[in-house]
């Protein structure tokens, strides 16, 4: 479908200053504390097409991030070709997901799933609206940092 | 004192010979542990806890059976009343009771659980001080009275006044929340036999509770379950005993209806 979405969503500045001025975006400082921004990015066709950061990802960042439970936890649901000792089943394997989805696919994939399917058991990485009763230490921020996101895109395009 | 009594369930054991494999499980026969796909977690259970939990020597929970069969029987508060003054044997007075708790109770005009019906026998009938939530002695108390509906049919009332706050339990267990983003529906009914990493997700019924956990190492109240369960979406929790996690306990009831009241049951 070529029906183009703008999000609007928020997300940790820190860091991102280069991600937000590559995208052209409006930047809304909250007063005072400096850290969050409301960022645009764009769905089409079922896909983000650009990446979030101007720092291109690494796949070793990524790697590490896909296995931190703290962070990215996917192996709570996914089995992954990586070395660990047990794999989620709630999910499908990701082995040779890169040869399935490219880089742009994978990005929705991770932001926000359920532009994809409504009734995802995924979590939305990149998202800090539309949800309910955040613990107050997670409110407002995403569970993965744009560039975090971009490092786990070039992680799974590794995995032919 | 009432001794541990060593319970084998001819049943169960012949189960717990059989490989905990998810294929190998749509094979097995649960026995009452069964009733028209709803499955107690005693079904998910690795072979081992379950053995913990049919012997009664082995089932650490049995201490706080015990120590709650000292406190029924001690006087409590300004009235030097006990338990048993009042209520005599809880081997028929609560015979059954643990297995339709949560109730309505019209003086409140709302539901009352186990827990806090015990406190309002203390507050009100023995002029001593409610127990505080997850303390050794409510959780002692809790279990020995639901053990004295153990093997019987989880049968909560679910409709007349009931009715909204089933109602409302039903909205809180389908609703998405925490930075995850995920209802209990999610895990524990379209993935229950699934993995979450090194967990197996059962069905979350609450029959066996209070349950002694092996990572607790100790019982813990249904209500500390569901603040964990809500703590690992990220969510922010309610205080155990509010009125969200009472109407979700029956809700929880209901979805556990005809299973056997397993308290106190091991689980991981
Ligand atoms: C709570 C469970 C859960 C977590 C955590 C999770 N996923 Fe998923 N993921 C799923 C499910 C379920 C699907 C299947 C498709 C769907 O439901 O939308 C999926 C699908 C995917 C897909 C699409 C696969 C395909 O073949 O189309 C990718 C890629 C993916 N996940 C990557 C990840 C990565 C990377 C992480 C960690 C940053 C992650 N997931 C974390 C549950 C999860
Ligand atoms: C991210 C997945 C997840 C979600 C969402 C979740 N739980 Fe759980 N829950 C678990 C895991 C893992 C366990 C331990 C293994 C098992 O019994 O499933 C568990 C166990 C339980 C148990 C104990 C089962 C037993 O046999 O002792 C109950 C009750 C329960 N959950 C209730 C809930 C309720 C109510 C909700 C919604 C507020 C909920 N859970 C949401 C993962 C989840
Ligand atoms: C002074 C007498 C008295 C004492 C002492 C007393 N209770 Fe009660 N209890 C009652 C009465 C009266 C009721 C209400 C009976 C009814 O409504 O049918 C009741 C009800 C209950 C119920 C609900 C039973 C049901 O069928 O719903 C429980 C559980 C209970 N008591 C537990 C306890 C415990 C535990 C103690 C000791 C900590 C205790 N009670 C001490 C008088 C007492």
């Amino acid at each position: 479908m070529a029906s183009t979405r703008r999000k609007r969503l928020l997300t940790t500045l820190r860091g991102h200053a280069g991600a937000v001025a590559a995208l052209g975006i409006l930047v809304l400082l909250t007063a005072g504390s400096g850290r969050v921004a409301a960022a645009d990015y764009v769905v089409r066709d079922y896909a983000i097409p650009e990446p979030l950061t101007a720092t291109p990802g690494d796949p070793q960042r990524g790697a590490a991030i896909v296995v931190d439970r703290a962070r990215g936890n996917c192996l709570s649901c996914h089995a992954v070709p990586v070395d660990a000792d047990f794999f989620g089943t709630t999910g499908p394997t990701l082995a040779a997901v890169g040869a399935r989805l490219n880089a742009a696919q994978l990005r929705l994939r991770l932001v926000d799933p359920k532009v994809i399917n409504p009734m995802t058991m995924m979590p939305a990485y990149f998202k800090t609206e539309g949800l309910y009763r955040v613990a107050p230490e997670y409110a407002g921020k995403p569970i993965l940092s744009a560039q975090e996101i971009e490092d786990v895109v070039a992680f799974l395009l590794t995995l032919k | 004192m009432r001794a541990p009594q060593p319970v084998r369930r001819v049943l169960v054991a012949a189960a717990a010979g059989v490989a905990c494999f998810a294929s190998a499980a749509e094979d097995i026969d649960w026995g009452p542990y069964e009733v028209d796909g709803r499955r107690s977690g005693y079904t998910y259970a690795a072979a081992e806890t379950r053995a913990i939990q049919d012997d009664d020597f082995e089932n650490g929970g049995l201490l706080w059976v015990e120590k709650g069969a000292e406190l029924w029987e001690t006087a409590h508060g300004a009235d030097g009343a006990s338990c048993q003054g009042c209520h005599g044997d809880a081997a028929e007075s609560m015979r059954g009771v643990g297995a339709r708790y949560p109730v309505y109770a019209a003086e409140r005009e709302k539901l009352i659980n186990l827990e806090q019906r015990i406190n309002q026998c203390r507050t009100e009938r023995m002029g001593a001080e409610a127990w505080r939530w997850e303390s050794e002695p409510l959780l002692a108390m809790t279990t020995y009275l639901r053990h004295q509906s153990r093997g019987m049919a989880v049968s909560p009332v679910i409709d007349g006044p009931a009715a909204p706050f089933f109602e409302q339990g039903k909205a809180f267990y389908t609703k998405r929340r925490g930075q995850l983003d995920l209802a209990c529906i999610h895990c524990h009914e379209m993935n229950s036999g699934n993995m979450l990493r090194a967990q197996r997700l059962s069905q979350g019924m609450s029959n066996g509770f209070p349950t002694y956990r092996l990572k607790w190492q100790g019982v813990g109240s249904l209500h500390r379950r569901i603040r964990g369960c809500n703590e690992d979406v990220r969510a922010e929790t309610y205080a155990p005993g509010s009125d969200e996690y009472v109407n979700v306990e029956l809700y929880l009831a209901w979805r556990a209806r005809g299973l056997p009241v397993e308290t106190p049951a091991v689980r991981n």
